[in-house]
């Protein structure tokens, strides 16, 4: 992609710019060399520090972490999980967003906040409420028994409970869009005659395509590193039940920290991927704006 | 109401079903194992020692974990809305970093950095400050993770808001310090309040950020939900859910402190028209 052209900023106010609050250099200089810093400290350590314990013995002790077949199997289930998990939430969130976006109805705000509701509720309280559902104990636990379905401490458990972390992400994206961008080109679509599958998928998907995309990143990259809703439902069995984030905490117990860490440098990888992606949409949605 | 696109039913239906299943049976079966606890045993489990330092630990730590991220937060806010400067973008795309990464990852990461033999852990060891395994690791663990709210909040409206208002007080010869705190904060004040009360909320519920650098000895470094997981480990689901239950209602409040803000802020802003 070629650089644009610099064009110069328009001066919105002719007098403005200059006396606008915390336009003197020194206060600027101070704010950004303050916040800089700060971030270095407490946003860009971290994550260098990640890679830095990874490969502190070597390239060659790094690759061999991810050798071991517990290992292994952890990447394999956090992959399928993610698989089942994101399809699901992105089909929940295009329904939620259908619904509250193009339609009002009596308790819609109340549906709005219901859908943001996990967003609000500690991981860990979301492993405790399922355990009570589907646990030995819980509310549906004897007829599971009877029907011999593990759910607890199994893969079922694990993906239930990412289902609810997850859930608002997709949906979070779509109906602030999809409210801004009214109903008129669906409308017209079905004066024209289209049924709803069809205006779906050929008028609202490709509208919103950009958001629908990026809570699918966010989507993703929490199901991935899931922590304290899954180890409260998966048991923790060592190849069994035991995802990437469990992996890491079970490497590091063990005393294994380059392991650990070189497991952690694949979940962070996932999230700066997400974060390009972001950075990416949002151009490109600021440049169909503009073309607009 | 509009009736002219199809397909209202069949989305409502999906979504209230998927909300069901997914959300409010869970939730729903918490409340029910709460209540079966019964009142008195409820207050006994919650006064217990450890119970209430648990929860002692949790809010002191969750507040001051806030207090860091309202003034780094607004900082972070008001250099990206208000200057331009080379890595901005940069800056701007860091911010989502503790949204993005995973909180076991964020944990692993922070205790690496903060023991005795880590890059910051010597140096402050030096001067006498421990971090790691001590209530303050907690604090900076849940600061960590919940430092995107109130740059994300307030950004937005600092940049929204209009030049003329500063003008007219600077040209009234106030000084930037006056204008700052008599226009500009007034203004963004609810937004402000709005991402403290989520960054709260969100440190009073973490776990996976804080188990890898607390320590999580009893009585001095354990928080709410370790204690929570912890219990269910000990399959003592009673006191499990007495404390699930409460994180859960104080999860409610905050809820509804946010809306109520958010109420409040676009009534100030209909009456500013």
């Amino acid at each position: 992609m070629a650089a644009p052209p610099t064009i110069p900023r328009p001066r919105k106010d002719g007098l403005g710019a200059r006396v606008r609050v915390g336009s003197g250099a020194a206060t600027r200089r101070v704010l950004i060399g303050a916040v800089l810093l700060v971030t270095a400290l407490i946003l860009v350590a971290p994550l260098a520090a990640i890679f830095a314990e990874a490969l502190k013995h070597g390239w060659g002790a790094y690759a061999a972490s991810f050798a071991a077949p517990d290992t292994q199997y952890a990447i394999w289930l956090t992959l399928i999980t993610a698989l089942v998990v994101v399809p699901i939430n992105i089909g929940f969130g295009i329904a939620a967003a259908w619904c509250i976006a193009k339609f009002s109805f009596p308790g819609r705000n109340l549906l709005v906040a219901l859908v943001e509701l996990p967003f609000s509720i500690s991981p860990i309280i979301a492993g405790v409420a399922y355990l009570f559902v589907y646990g030995a104990q819980g509310l549906l636990g004897p007829t599971l028994e009877a029907w011999d379905i593990k759910i607890m401490f199994a893969v079922p458990g694990i993906m239930l409970a990412s289902l609810f972390v997850t859930a608002p992400f997709v949906a979070r994206e779509l109906i602030p869009l999809m409210i801004a961008q009214g109903s008129e080109e669906e409308e017209a679509a079905v004066t024209l005659g289209a049924g709803g599958w069809r205006i779906l998928r050929l008028v609202t998907l490709p509208n919103v395509r950009f958001a629908l995309l990026y809570g699918a990143a966010l989507c993703n990259a929490r199901v991935m590193g899931e922590f304290g809703a899954v180890s409260i439902v998966s048991g923790n069995i060592r190849g069994q039940t035991n995802t990437l984030p469990l992996q890491i905490e079970l490497l590091y117990q063990d005393n294994n920290a380059v392991a650990a860490f070189a497991v952690a440098t694949l979940l962070t990888a996932v999230a700066l991927v997400t974060l390009v992606a972001k950075a990416i949409i949002e151009r490109l949605d600021r440049a169909r704006e503009a073309a607009h | 109401m509009n009736r002219v696109i199809p397909g209202f039913g069949l989305s409502l239906g999906i979504t209230l079903l998927y909300l069901s299943l997914i959300v409010l049976l869970p939730l729903g079966a918490l409340v029910w194992q709460a209540l079966d606890v019964g009142w008195e045993r409820y207050l006994a489990i919650l006064s217990g020692p450890r119970t209430a330092t648990a929860f002692r630990i949790t809010f002191a730590t969750a507040a001051l974990a806030t207090a860091f991220n309202c003034v780094y937060g607004l900082a972070l806010a008001w250099v990206l809305a208000r200057y331009e400067f080379p890595g901005k973008r940069l800056l701007d795309a860091l911010v989502d970093v503790p949204f993005a990464l995973p909180t076991a990852v964020a944990g692993l990461a922070l205790s690496a950095l903060f023991v005795k033999n880590g890059w910051f852990g010597g140096p402050l060891a030096a001067l006498g400050i421990d971090v790691a395994y001590t209530p303050l690791g907690i604090a900076i663990a849940m600061a960590f993770t919940s430092i995107p709210f109130v740059v994300r909040t307030v950004q937005p409206v600092l940049e929204d808001l209009h030049a003329d208002v500063e003008e007219a007080a600077a040209t009234l010869g106030a000084s930037d310090r006056r204008i700052f705190a008599t226009v500009i904060f007034p203004a963004i004040f609810p937004a402000f309040l709005t991402g403290a009360s989520l960054s709260f909320a969100r440190s009073l519920g973490e776990f996976g950020a804080i188990i890898f650098i607390a320590g999580n000895l009893p009585m001095k470094t354990e928080v709410v939900s370790l204690l929570t997981f912890i219990r269910i480990e000990e399959y003592d689901y009673p006191a499990a859910a007495a404390i699930a239950a409460t994180l859960l209602a104080t999860a409610f409040v905050m809820l509804f402190l946010v809306n109520m803000i958010q109420l409040w802020q676009q009534r100030r802003i209909g009456s500013a028209d």
